[in-house]
Parts: C-alpha cells; sequence; structure tokens
C-alpha cells in the first residue's frame, strides 16, 4: 500500500471476530484507531510509550502494544480486545476469577492483563507463581498490588487442567 | 450505633460480608466508562499545552502567529487571555504571590503551562506546539530546599522577597522543661523524596463555555475535595452554580493525584472560550510525571527527649516542605492534615513544631495517597528506630513503652487529635503472635550467623481518616484566622431514592477511583431495605449542578468506610422509616414491629406485603398515605461529626475525626553484592474499626502496601541540579511490578469508632504511611546505620555498604560518572583526517563546510565574524526536535585548536554544549583531531531521553567530525563496525 502522510486510509481488520473498516492516516497509533474509530474503548492508554500494558490487544493471537503499533500495520490482521473475552455478557472463567480474587480496582489495567493472561496460558497451560508474575511483569497496576492477579491466574490454571483431565477419562 | 455481628456472621450481601464487587462485570468486560470513553458534543476540539522547558526563566515574548496558520489550528490560548478572563487561584496562606493557570510573567518549573493549542485532533494540535515561539531569558533554578531558605538563593515569586512563604511555630506541654530534664536528647535528620501514586490513567478534561448564561460546564476525572469547586469558581470570575463540573462513572486510578487536575479544569474552560467551541484535552504519560501533581519533598529535624529506659517525654520538629513552584490548594496541607497527630500512636505530651513551606522550581505539589502520614512518620519511625539503637534496647519494646495504653479512649493528643477507639498494646500482641515475629528473630540471627545482611523493622502508626476541613486554617496565626472566620467541620452526603416500580438508586459524592464504593452502599442498602444487592443501582457520578455535595466531597482523607457509608445508613434509615411508618399504618400495627426481608416488608407472623407494593404506593396513589407522609421517595443525608471543631487559640486541631492504628514488621536482606533489598517477610496489623467488606479492606491494604514498595524502594521524581526532570517515562520513573510485590501477612482487629455511624474507620493509606519507614528500619538495622535516604535503590543502597566496583574487562574504557546536573554529558574521542592541520582549521572557519558537517543543518546564517545563527534538527530514535541554534567559533589558535561551541532552543528543550578542539600534525601528513566536549540538555529530551542521551551525543558529536574527515577526503570515513557499535552502546571513545 502507498501511503501519504496527510491522507486518510481504509484500514480493514477483523475485530473481535468481525470484519470492520475505519479510515486512519499512517501515523495514527493502533490504539487510538481501535478506540476512537472503532469504538473497542475496552483497549486503555496509560502511557503511550510501551511501558504500561494497558492497551495491549491480540494481534493474530499474540499479546501486542497497541501504543507501539499504527494502525496502518494492522491492516487485513485479526485483532482481538478484551471485548471478545465474553458470550451473551457472560464472562469467561478468567474473568470470573479475577472478580472472585479482587483482581481489579480501578480496572484500568485490567483489560490489557486479561489479553495477556489469555496468550500466556494457552502457551503456559499449566504454569507456576514465577512464571505468572513474570508474565505480569509486562505490565503496571497502580491499585492491586497483583496478589488477586497471581491467584486467578493459577487458579484458572489448574481449573482447566482439571477439566481437561476430566474430558480425557470420559473419552 | 449501628450494632453489627461479626465477620463471620454477615450475611450474604450485608454490612460485613466479603461482597463480590458489583463494579467488576463492566470493568472486566471493557465496558468501563472513563473520562476518555465520555460522548464529546458534535465539533469538540483538541487541546495540546505548550510547556516551559526551563525550570526558571523569565518570558520576554509570546508569539503564536506560525502555530495558528498550521493545518487544523483554531487558536492559541496565551497567558494574556488567561488574565483576561480570569485570576489567579487562591491560596491558603498571606502572601503576593501569583499562579495562574497559564504562566504569565516567569516559568518557574520545567513542564510549566505557557500557551494552549486548540486544533481538530490531538495529533494536529501537537504539531502545532513546536511552531508556538516563545523567547525567554533563563534565571539560575534553586531546587534544593535547604537552598531555597537562604537569604541569597534566588527568588521564585519576588514579591515575596523570599521562598519561604509560610511559617509556623508550636509548643505543646513544656518541651524545653521536659528536654532539659531528659538524661538523652537524641536527634536525627531525614528526607522524604518526592514521588507519587501516579496512576494508569492521566487526566482528561472535556470544557465547553456556554456564552449565554456565562457557564463552564466541565467533565474531568477530577476526585475532590470539592472545596476546589470554590478554587476554581474564584479563579474562572463565576459564581459556583456558573460552573457545572461533572465526573464520570469510572475513574482510572487517583490515589490524591487526581486533585491536581484542577487547574487544568480552570485552563480548559478557558480554551473553551477562546475558540468558542467544546475543548478536550487529553494528557499524556510525560505530562502527567513532569507537571501534575506530586508528592511533597520534605526535610525533617527530629529529636527526641528520652529517659534510660526508652520512654520519650518530648518531641521537636524542625520541618521543611518543599511545595514547588506555586504554593497550589489545598497546601500547604500536607503538614496540617497529620498535625493533632504528630505525636503519632504515642503518650508523648510536649512538642516543639516549627514548620516551614519553601517553594523552589519544581512541579507544584498536592494530595497523595498517605499524604502528610509517609512525610510524618519517615521522621518519627525512624527517631523511635534509632532511639533504640542508641539506647542499645529492642526497637519494638520503644515502641511498647510509649504506646496510648488500652481503656483511655477517646484519648486527646498534645497536638489536639482526638484518637477515637483502639486498644494499641493488643495490636501488638496480636501482630507479635500471629506474625511469628520470634521465628523473625530466629531468621535474622541465622543469616547473621552466616555473614549476610539481614535486619527487622518496625513501624508503629496512627492512620488518620475523615479530615477536619478546618485544620488548612493551622496555617494561619490564630489572629488572622479570627479574621478569616472558623473552619471546621467534613460534610457528607447521600441520597437513597425508591421509584415508582420499587427499585432502590443510591447516589454519593465521593468520586470513588476504583475502591467498591458502589458496593458497599448497596450492601448497606440491601440489609436496611431487605432487597437484592443485585437489584439496587449505586450512582457515583458526580454533578455539581444537580447533586447533593459540599465542600468535603470527593475521595480523600478515606472517608468514605466512616463518613459516605455513615451518610447512606443515614439516609436509607430515613426511607425505611417513612416506608415502615406507612406500612404499620395500612395494618394498624406498631412501626417498630415492621421488618424488611427478602423483598418484603413484613411484621412477624402478621401482615406481608412485597416491598415494591408500599413503595409504589408514595407515587401511585399518595392519597392513601397516613398524615404526614409527603409521597415521593427519596432522601439525602447530610453528616458531619461534631468532634470536628475548629482549632482553638492554642493552636490544638483535631485534624481527623477516625484514627485507625497499624503495627507492621518486616525481614529484609541485602544481597552484599548488587544492593538490592529483598523482602523477606512483611506483616502488617491493622485495626480500622468496623470492617464493612472484608475483601475490599484487603484490597485497600494490598494496593497501598504495593505503593509503598516503590516509595521505600525504587519511586523518585528526580530533578538535576538545573532543574531538568530526568523521569518522563515509567522507564525512568520505575513502580514496583508483579515480581517485586512480596505478599504480606495481613491481620485485623476491630475496635469499633464510637464517632461513625457504622464503627467504620478509613483503611486505605496506612500502609502508604507505615511501610517506607519500615522497610527504612529494617534497612538502617541490616547495615547498623541511621542515614536512611529514600528509594533505598540498588545504587544507593551499594553506596551505603561501600561496594568496590568490579574491575572493567581488559581494554573495556567506562564512561566517566556524569556531572552533576544528572543531564549534563561530557566525553572525548579523536579522528583521523586525510589532510594537514592548516587545512582542516580552515575549513572549519569556511561556513559552507560548518553547514555541511553539522548533522541536521537546514541553513546557517552569519551573524558576526565566526557567529552563526543556524537552523538545525537533531532526531535521537523516536524524539526529533528543530533547534533555533547559534554557533560560534572561539579560542582561535590556529592551526594548533579552538573551541565549536552552541546552543539552542527547541519545543523539545534546550542545549548548550561547547567541545575544544585540538589539531596535531601526523608524520603522514594527516592531522589528528582531537576533541572534548561537554553539554547540558534540559526540557523534555531530558525527561524521557535521560537513558539514551550520553550515547546518544556521542554519537550526533562523533558526526560532526566524521562529516569533516569526509569532506576533506572527498570519500567516506571506515568507521568500523566494531567502532560504531562502541559509540550506540555509549561505551569510550577510539583510544
Ligand atoms: S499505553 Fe501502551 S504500553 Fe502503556
Ligand atoms: S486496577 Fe487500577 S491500575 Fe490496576
Amino acid at each position: 500500500m502507498h501511503v501519504r502522510a496527510d491522507q486518510r486510509f481504509p484500514i480493514q481488520i477483523e475485530l473481535n471476530g468481525r470484519q470492520r473498516e475505519g479510515l486512519a492516516e499512517p501515523r495514527m497509533q493502533l490504539c487510538d484507531f481501535l478506540r476512537h474509530e472503532l469504538g473497542t474503548t475496552g483497549v486503555h492508554v496509560g502511557c503511550e510509550h510501551g511501558v504500561c500494558g494497558a492497551c495491549t490487544v491480540l494481534v493474530d493471537g499474540v499479546a501486542s502494544r497497541s501504543c507501539l503499533m499504527l494502525a496502518v500495520q494492522a491492516h487485513e490482521r485479526r485483532i482481538d480486545t478484551v471485548e471478545s473475552l465474553s458470550r451473551d455478557n457472560i464472562m469467561n472463567d478468567l474473568q470470573q476469577a479475577f472478580s472472585r480474587h479482587h483482581a481489579l480496582q480501578c480496572g484500568f489495567c485490567t483489560a490489557g492483563i486479561l489479553m495477556s493472561c489469555v496468550e500466556f496460558l494457552e502457551r503456559v497451560p499449566s504454569p507456576d507463581e514465577t512464571q505468572v508474575r513474570d508474565m505480569l511483569s509486562g505490565h503496571l497496576c497502580r491499585c492491586t498490588g497483583y496478589t488477586g492477579m497471581v491467584r486467578a491466574v493459577l487458579e484458572v490454571a489448574q481449573q482447566r487442567q482439571e477439566t481437561l483431565v476430566e474430558n480425557n477419562n470420559d473419552v | 450505633m449501628y450494632m453489627q455481628k461479626s465477620i463471620a456472621e454477615a450475611t450474604v450481601g450485608h454490612i460485613g460480608s466479603r461482597q463480590a464487587r458489583v463494579e467488576d462485570a463492566a470493568l472486566l468486560q471493557g465496558q468501563g466508562r472513563y473520562a476518555d470513553d465520555m460522548a464529546t458534543p458534535p465539533g469538540t476540539l483538541q487541546a495540546a499545552v505548550v510547556r516551559s522547558p526551563h525550570a526558571h526563566a523569565r518570558i520576554r515574548s509570546v508569539d503564536a502567529s506560525r502555530a495558528l496558520t498550521m493545518k487544523g489550528v483554531h487558536g492559541v490560548l496565551t497567558g494574556d487571555d488567561v488574565k483576561r478572563w480570569s485570576n489567579p487561584f487562591p491560596v491558603g496562606v498571606r502572601a503576593p504571590m501569583e499562579h495562574w493557570p497559564l504562566a504569565v510573567d516567569k516559568v518557574r518549573y520545567v513542564g510549566e503551562p505557557v500557551c494552549v493549542v486548540i486544533a481538530d485532533d490531538r495529533y494536529l494540535a501537537e504539531d502545532a506546539l513546536d511552531a508556538v515561539q516563545v523567547e525567554y531569558e533563563p534565571l539560575t533554578p534553586i531546587i534544593d530546599p535547604e537552598a531555597a531558605t537562604l537569604n541569597d538563593a534566588p527568588i521564585l515569586h519576588e514579591g515575596v522577597g523570599s521562598n519561604v512563604v509560610n511559617e509556623r511555630n508550636f509548643r505543646y506541654g513544656d518541651p524545653e522543661r521536659a528536654f532539659a530534664e531528659a538524661p538523652h536528647r537524641i536527634t536525627l535528620k531525614v528526607q522524604y523524596p518526592r514521588n507519587s501514586c501516579t496512576p494508569i490513567e492521566c487526566y482528561v478534561v472535556l470544557a465547553q463555555y456556554l456564552p449565554a448564561s456565562e457557564t463552564y460546564d466541565v467533565m474531568a476525572n477530577f476526585q475532590g475535595p470539592y472545596a476546589l469547586h470554590s478554587v476554581m469558581c474564584r479563579a474562572l470570575n463565576v459564581p459556583a452554580n456558573r460552573l457545572r463540573l461533572r465526573t464520570p462513572p469510572d475513574s482510572g486510578g487517583s490515589f490524591g493525584i487526581k486533585q491536581g487536575v484542577f487547574p487544568y479544569v480552570v485552563l480548559m474552560g478557558l480554551a473553551s472560550r477562546k475558540v468558542g467551541a467544546p475543548v478536550k484535552w487529553v494528557e499524556d504519560r510525560l505530562e502527567h510525571l513532569q507537571a501534575s501533581s506530586s508528592a511533597t519533598n520534605r526535610v525533617c529535624e527530629i529529636e527526641a527527649a528520652v529517659e534510660a529506659n526508652g520512654r520519650v517525654t518530648a518531641l521537636r520538629y524542625d520541618q521543611i516542605d518543599d511545595c514547588g513552584a506555586y504554593l497550589r490548594a489545598p497546601e500547604p496541607a500536607t503538614f496540617y492534615r497529620m498535625h493533632g497527630n504528630l505525636s503519632g500512636a504515642y503518650t508523648i505530651r510536649n512538642l516543639a513544631v516549627r514548620n516551614r513551606v519553601v517553594l523552589t522550581n519544581k512541579m507544584p505539589t498536592g494530595l497523595n495517597r498517605g499524604f502528610g502520614g509517609g512525610q510524618v512518620y519517615f521522621a518519627l519511625e525512624r527517631l523511635m528506630q534509632h532511639v533504640a539503637a542508641e539506647l542499645g534496647l529492642d526497637p519494638l519494646e520503644v515502641i511498647q513503652r510509649n504506646l496510648v495504653p488500652a481503656g483511655v479512649f477517646p484519648y486527646r493528643a498534645a497536638a489536639g487529635a482526638l484518637l477515637d477507639s483502639g486498644d494499641y498494646p493488643a495490636a501488638v500482641e496480636l501482630a507479635r503472635r500471629k506474625g511469628n515475629l520470634d521465628e523473625l528473630l530466629q531468621r535474622r540471627d541465622q543469616a547473621r550467623a552466616e555473614g549476610r545482611l539481614y535486619g527487622i523493622g518496625y513501624a508503629a502508626v496512627v492512620e488518620p481518616s475523615i479530615s477536619n476541613m478546618g485544620y488548612i486554617t493551622v496555617a494561619m496565626t490564630p489572629e488572622e484566622r479570627q479574621k478569616a472566620g472558623p473552619k471546621n467541620g467534613a460534610v457528607s452526603t447521600a441520597t437513597v431514592s425508591v421509584d415508582p416500580l420499587g427499585s432502590v438508586t443510591a447516589h454519593v459524592s465521593s468520586t470513588p477511583q476504583g475502591q467498591g464504593h458502589q458496593t458497599v452502599v448497596a450492601q448497606i442498602i440491601s440489609e436496611l431495605l431487605g432487597v437484592k444487592l443485585e437489584s439496587i443501582s449505586v450512582n457515583v457520578e458526580l454533578d455539581t449542578g444537580k447533586d447533593a455535595w459540599s465542600i468535603a466531597s470527593g475521595n480523600y482523607s478515606s472517608r468514605f468506610s466512616g463518613a459516605v457509608a455513615g451518610s447512606v445508613y443515614n439516609a436509607t434509615l430515613k426511607i425505611r422509616e417513612r416506608m415502615a411508618t406507612i406500612a404499620a399504618d395500612m395494618w394498624q400495627v406498631s412501626s417498630t414491629d415492621v421488618r424488611f426481608a427478602d423483598g418484603k416488608i413484613f411484621v412477624e407472623n402478621g401482615p406481608s406485603q412485597p416491598f415494591h407494593r408500599v413503595a409504589g404506593t408514595t407515587h401511585w396513589s399518595p392519597g392513601l398515605l397516613p398524615e404526614g407522609e409527603t409521597g415521593g421517595l427519596r432522601e439525602t443525608a447530610f453528616w458531619t461529626p461534631p468532634q470536628l471543631e475548629a482549632p482553638n487559640d492554642q493552636d490544638c486541631i483535631n485534624s481527623s475525626l477516625c484514627y485507625g492504628f497499624i503495627l507492621d514488621f518486616c525481614g529484609v536482606e541485602i544481597d552484599r553484592v548488587t544492593g538490592q533489598v529483598r523482602i523477606d517477610k512483611y506483616v502488617t496489623t491493622h485495626d480500622a474499626g468496623r470492617i464493612l467488606n472484608p475483601m475490599l479492606v484487603e484490597g485497600q491494604i494490598l494496593g497501598a502496601y504495593s505503593q509503598a514498595l516503590g516509595v521505600a524502594l525504587m519511586e523518585e521524581f528526580a530533578y538535576g541540579e538545573d532543574g531538568s526532570f530526568l523521569s518522563g517515562t515509567l522507564a525512568d520513573y520505575l513502580i514496583p511490578t508483579a515480581p517485586e510485590v512480596v505478599d504480606p501477612v495481613i491481620l485485623h482487629m476491630e475496635t469499633p469508632s464510637p464517632f461513625t455511624p457504622l464503627g467504620a474507620k478509613g483503611v486505605g493509606e496506612g500502609n502508604n504511611m507505615s511501610t517506607p519507614v519500615c522497610i527504612a528500619n529494617a534497612v538502617a538495622d541490616a547495615l547498623g546505620r541511621s542515614d536512611i535516604k529514600l528509594p533505598l535503590t540498588p545504587s544507593r543502597v551499594r553506596s551505603m555498604i561501600g561496594i568496590d566496583e568490579p574491575a572493567a574487562p581488559e581494554g573495556l574504557v567506562m564512561d566517566a560518572p556524569k556531572v552533576a546536573g544528572g543531564s549534563a554529558l561530557q566525553a572525548n574521542d579523536l579522528v583521523e583526517i586525510p589532510a594537514p592541520p592548516q587545512q582542516v582549521f580552515d575549513a572549519i572557519l569556511d561556513p559552507e563546510t560548518l553547514k555541511a558537517i553539522i548533522p541536521g543543518c537546514h541553513a546557517l546564517e552569519l551573524e558576526s565574524e565566526n557567529h552563526y545563527r543556524a537552523d538545525v534538527t537533531v532526531g535521537v530514535g523516536m524524539i526529533r526536535a528543530r533547534f533555533a541554534a547559534r554557533v560560534a567559533l572561539t579560542d582561535l589558535d590556529p592551526p594548533h585548536s579552538l573551541r565549536l561551541s552552541g546552543s539552542g532552543n527547541s519545543p523539545m528543550g534546550s542545549a548548550t554544549g561547547s567541545a575544544k578542539i585540538n589539531l596535531v600534525a601526523l608524520e603522514n601528513g594527516n592531522t589528528r583531531l582531537e576533541y572534548a566536549y561537554e553539554a547540558a540538555v534540559t526540557g523534555k529530551v531530558a525527561a524521557v531521553g535521560g537513558r539514551m542521551l550520553q550515547s546518544a551525543s556521542r554519537v550526533i558529536i562523533g558526526q560532526i567530525f566524521t562529516r569533516l574527515a569526509q569532506r576533506l577526503s572527498g570519500k567516506p570515513i571506515d568507521t568500523s563496525l566494531w567502532q560504531r557499535l562502541r559509540a550506540l552502546l555509549g561505551m569510550g571513545g577510539t583510544k
């Protein structure tokens, strides 16, 4: 695609399982595009320089900082945000565990953290606490001290493993 | 007073239960509605702020003409506009100094707003920042608070004639006598650093000026105290009903810091007025770190009169609070929030206090979680540890010897605090037993036996909550107070209503930031009215145009559980009484027999009706209501505790309503090689009165504790000596991440407060007060030293334990340590040029060559002989800036040496530098050009690029001379990959 600095380009992405299109100048950050063009305001912006992790989304399944990506770079790719996690207003196991363990207060960091956890649990299905803390170190939370998150992630990992075992036993 | 069951007995969903939060479902699904998510009116423009790159300078001129011609720009708000339409912010002390939302004559800190550019979108507004030309005349800055008090210090506010803008001296009991009689006088001088609980969401303001009604309608993530609404109205020169201030439903954290958004509420109101359209401003992280708000740094000399057994009979505080460039309301509150309880948890009856407020060239200070407590306890509890160390006593024994005993509550402390309830010795016992202190002591013995550095620290803290709105007047003398009229109390409000279909809605003016206020409000109502918790709707948006509020409204001083929840209780009781009366009238029974449970109103073994039926009657058939019943169901409760009296003529002040108690202890181990402080175990014991929701209380403790770990170990707003701000990114201002937070052991006691409707006290700030000093005391114990400074970063601790730097690997030249100022850079290098010295010398003097060799030079104009004006773009990584520069060649000694100097200003900051150049003739006819340079950078570049500057300056300056060599040889000079790598990594030159 040939781009000009002052021109807006149509960007097509698969956002949370749906085809979406919006316009973006070449310099527009992906987080701004997702929030203000497409309305997925669950994506939060805390630093715009890649440290806090609040803006984390999945790009083709990989947890990525949407403040460090341009919207044009997301063209024709798959983006998943926090809005994709629940089905019919029923929260997934991770979201429910976050609530049970009081893993959020203001909730501003939470969307990004959930997305990293989603990807992490796929890669590392039975992590230990050190691994969970290490994964969370890519995020800043100012409210909680992380305790509840660590408990929630470990609990979900264990539950998923147990379900897996049960299902296998059923077969 | 409300009689509560113990936690174990609390019914699910009721007061005291571990109720999961009603806030979570929206927040976890990305449906939170934070300030930047709120709808904007059509035609809303976006603002960006031109900020000062200088810590102290006179503004010579502001020229926005070029910016106004840029694409999408609608207007630029300047200091002149601000002077025309507004007033300086009122302050709490009498001193002739002016603070405007934009700098008008001088800038007094790096990042101070100078202009506002308003454009179609944020990107375009930021583009135009660079085009606003501001000419500054730099003045000498003053950064150190003690130096700022001296007579010869540069003065920030000439009208005051001194940087000390407020001084008060206090005396309680007979401190002179106590000191004279004491066998020991033990002194300590401590410094509390600048830091901030910096929330992850920055400031957002959406302002609209409505000319027809001369009203400013503003939405901002402001958090109170709403006394500042009056300050904003004064500044905007409007009555309070012409500033409609609203907050969004959700807040991305505040911790006090969002109090500091208030100048921007005024600023963006004026910006909207300037362009005749709604204006939105979203602060970025650099703006937030350098120019939002900060905790107050303090220098405190504290002295104790001590008996041989460790009993402290008197304290003398000599304190300096550094409030930054302007005394911004509610400062100097950092001093006075804690004033009544300056004697902490102890029965120390004699106090002498000298408080001085000083201004320096740093960002203004304000509320920050634990407000004033971190500062006081860092001095007091460090002193208690020091007393123990000096007298060879056990630190916990010294604490216990001085504690307020059980059974004397409410206890009036020396400076006026009325400690409401508690059993401090029992809490210490609980901590010792359940926290397993004996085992920790053994661990220390063992570690020490193995030669490891291990220490144990303690802190006993009284945690105040629900501030007396009159405490700030202690900054004035009794005579001044007399004139101004008494200030006292703390009005909290809550509204509960029941609609025609029988569902319950509540509103509170506590502007929460994620603490779970909605959940607790719902718990209280659910218990009292017997309706399902999930069916209750709790609104926490505050709209000063419609809602019940008062000056004490807002989210600060841990006022929710004591005051706001109490008001909810009172308002709900009124509703219940009215409904009980209606039902009693209907059934001809006594209203005291009417019960509320399971969605029903009933009499035990008697009649019963669904809750919504009785509620509906008040709306649908008011004619059936008993006499005196007005119909409709909406009750607002206002509540202010009588114990919060104005300060008396002896300056005694009950600065808060409630005082919780905390006893912390911890064990730390220090790595002898890295200097890292590792928390081995942390125990924190709390008595915050009745606990309304144990899960939320635990969350508050964990959050405060982890912020406090940051204060203790990593966080500091660093300033260079020239006033440059050096912590402008979250990679420079480090806050704790998950691996660094060691979960504490949390213990509870519940001694209800007799002064709040539910017996609850605040709990959200205690660890911000207790944890930094507890860790500092442990480090003091480990190292056997008293000179503990925060934050205890590995490098600071290493310098204290005196580890020698391991020798650098062979052949690696390390950078000389940076010179003072932090942003100052220096290095030297050399390059061989294939031409004789005279030719090289002449080439440097030739303007054409000079223009060609300065990287990014667009134009070079002769000003006078060997002096040029230049237009240069310099880029380091993502940061690019266009400098209006001056270049000079001086100290000419042809063909041996000369000096090349330059200085320039850009929107990204200013830079100055000079290089001494020596030309040495080589045998092969070539020249060895040796250069040594010094440079200094301020402004945005220094704030965000500190980590890269040393290597970047090396690369840029190196380019000048390699380009010179290229030009003279006519071919590219071969710098080896190794050399380039070394240059990039910031390693030494090609020696
Ligand atoms: S906003 Fe992207 S990492 Fe902070
Ligand atoms: S919950 Fe507030 S920042 Fe994490």
